[in-house]
């Protein structure tokens, strides 16, 4: 869409855009090309001399046991993240769609997580599950499960879902209900006069028709799992124990300044990128999807 | 309403009640952690009823933990990443949209690309131009690198496609300059994306953690978030529970009453941005 009537200037729009522009190229497109560049090139241990080895960093990242263990652990994380956090919201959404006494309420209890910091959220459920004097560590111990995330690595992976979850509930309640609302109601009333229950409602109307708001979350939940949780991890479990936690977003930033392998992080990086540019795509394609719809 | 289920209506209930204890648990255990003495936290299992001690712990965060200091950058980054971040967007919708000029879908694209490098994937880089820039442990560092963002020039540039020809018209036969007629017609008719625009990038801004964490060396520079990470890595034993506590829940009080007071902006924020 373009407009028909426009102003007439020569120099105007180009310092208007200005500002954008330069941090723009600044900040984005001057370290993604360095990212590009250091990816193709090996650094000796004195970061003294750098040598040119083409594609070397990526095949050697492939061939790396690391690396893809951080692939599994990262695709284990973000499934388990968008499913339970789907699951959870979509039934919270259900039901406020259903409720009418303190409809309004229950919405404001729900939304309010969106506003905490990551990190913030990290340290609170870090509180509630040390196993020195965490509350429901306590508990847990108490019914006879012994409990510490620093030891178990599948205790550690819990634990920064239980957090990354508890923080997404709210952004996808909020779409949920938003999308339920727009499901016309003759739809459902017709099905109730012809007998349906309400589960055969939900099953058969309700969730096909929420599609391509599930679909959009499912490619939300997905990228927040790999990138925006970076925060909950570093301050529970930083990727431990051993690497049972270490998402691809933290190996990065590990490797990269604990590591000081810079071809190497670069490398990531790179792979990183071209992750959120598939990411990107598919999210494009629901918008696409929806104007149809 | 369909039809009535009274079952059912109280079912909806207790989930909802559920879900919300859920949501509240984490946040009472903390401000409950956040009344006590740190000996009180430490004994497994903490009581769960509020203890006595929350003016002093909270006074003990401000001053001696230099949580005062902290809430102060994290505001400072907040608000120049939101007013930032609008007013170039703002600027550069306004050229792409009212103008026609050699370069423009160049420019367009440019700025759309952006929107597929998130800070986290190109850290070291970014964090190396920072360095040589000198920015190292600055408000500059800490926030210019956030405030390019394809989404706030996007959202604008589909709010001027929705205003109507007319009004240019009408303000270029009164002889209005192009900044006039952006300053007079469009930024007051923006007035509602703004706002909602506002409330979410607050939020970003105020709750970022890992770019922060990188750029800021020296304690003055800490923005709240990084300063309650570098209160618990110590370990369990020398973590001062109840403070760390109490510096938690004034991290979480400014974007949270900005979402709770703000909450029609923020649905409509969040619901445009995605767009």
């Amino acid at each position: 869409m373009e407009k028909r009537v426009v102003f007439r200037h020569k120099t105007l729009p180009y310092l208007l855009l200005a500002p954008q522009i330069a941090v723009t190229l600044i900040f984005f497109f001057w370290p993604a090309g360095q990212a590009l560049w250091q990816s193709t090139q090996l650094q000796d241990v004195f970061g003294l001399s750098t040598e040119f080895v083409g594609l070397d960093n990526f095949i050697d990242l492939f061939g790396q046991q690391a690396y893809l263990d951080s692939f599994r652990v990262t695709a284990v994380f973000s499934v388990l993240v968008a499913f339970v956090g789907l699951a959870v919201s979509l039934l919270l959404a259900v039901m406020a769609d259903r409720v009418i006494r303190g409809a309004g309420l229950y919405k404001t209890m729900l939304i309010w997580p969106y506003a905490v910091a990551p990190a913030v959220v990290g340290v609170l459920w870090l509180f509630l599950f040390s196993p020195s004097v965490g509350i429901l560590a306590v508990a847990l111990s108490k019914m006879g499960i012994g409990w510490n995330p620093r030891l178990d690595g599948n205790q550690a992976m819990a634990l920064v879902i239980i957090a990354a979850v508890w923080k997404q509930i709210s952004y996808n309640f909020l779409f949920f209900l938003a999308g339920l609302q727009s499901i016309p109601r003759s739809l459902i009333e017709a099905a109730a006069i012809d007998g349906a229950s309400p589960s055969r409602r939900f099953w058969t109307i309700v969730f096909p028709l929420l599609s391509p708001t599930t679909f959009f979350l499912l490619v939300v939940n997905v990228i927040y799992a790999f990138f925006d949780t970076f925060a909950v991890i570093d301050t529970t479990t930083q990727g431990g124990p051993g690497t049972a936690t270490s998402i691809l977003v933290y190996k990065v930033y590990n490797d990269a300044f604990n590591g000081l392998d810079l071809g190497s992080s670069a490398a990531q990086s790179v792979v990183l990128m071209a992750i959120v540019v598939i990411l990107t795509v598919a999210q494009f394609r629901y918008i696409d999807r929806k104007v149809q719809y | 309403m369909v039809e009535r289920r009274p079952w059912l209506d109280i079912l909806a209930h207790v989930i909802l009640l559920c879900g919300v204890a859920l949501v509240a648990f984490p946040l009472y255990v903390t401000f409950v952690a956040s009344t006590q003495t740190a000996q009180e936290v430490a004994s497994a299992p903490m009581s769960l009823v509020p203890g006595p001690h929350i003016i002093e712990n909270y006074t003990r965060a401000l001053t001696n933990a230099g949580v005062g200091n902290m809430l102060y950058v994290s505001l400072i980054m907040a608000l120049v990443i939101a007013i930032g971040k609008i007013a170039i967007s703002l600027l550069s919708a306004f050229a792409v949209v009212y103008f026609r000029f050699p370069g423009r879908m160049f420019f367009f694209w440019m700025i759309f690309v952006t929107l597929m490098l998130p800070v986290e994937v190109r850290i070291a880089p970014t964090y190396k131009v920072i360095a040589d820039l000198g920015m190292l442990n600055s408000y500059a560092g800490l926030t210019l690198p956030l405030i390019a963002s394809a989404t706030a020039t996007f959202l604008f540039r589909q709010f001027f496609l929705t205003v109507p020809d007319e009004l240019v018209e009408a303000a270029r036969i009164d002889g209005a300059s192009p900044m006039r007629f952006f300053r007079d017609v469009l930024l007051p008719l923006s007035r509602t994306s703004i706002a909602a625009l506002f409330v979410i990038q607050f939020i970003y801004g105020w709750n970022q953690y890992l770019w922060p964490l990188l750029i800021t060396t020296k304690e003055d520079m800490y923005p709240v978030v990084i300063g309650i990470k570098r209160m618990i890595s110590g370990g369990d034993s020398v973590t001062e529970w109840n403070i760390t506590m109490a510096t938690a829940l004034l991290a979480m009080i400014p974007p949270v009453l900005v979402v709770i007071f703000m909450q029609k902006w923020f649905v409509k924020g969040l619901v445009d941005t995605e767009k």
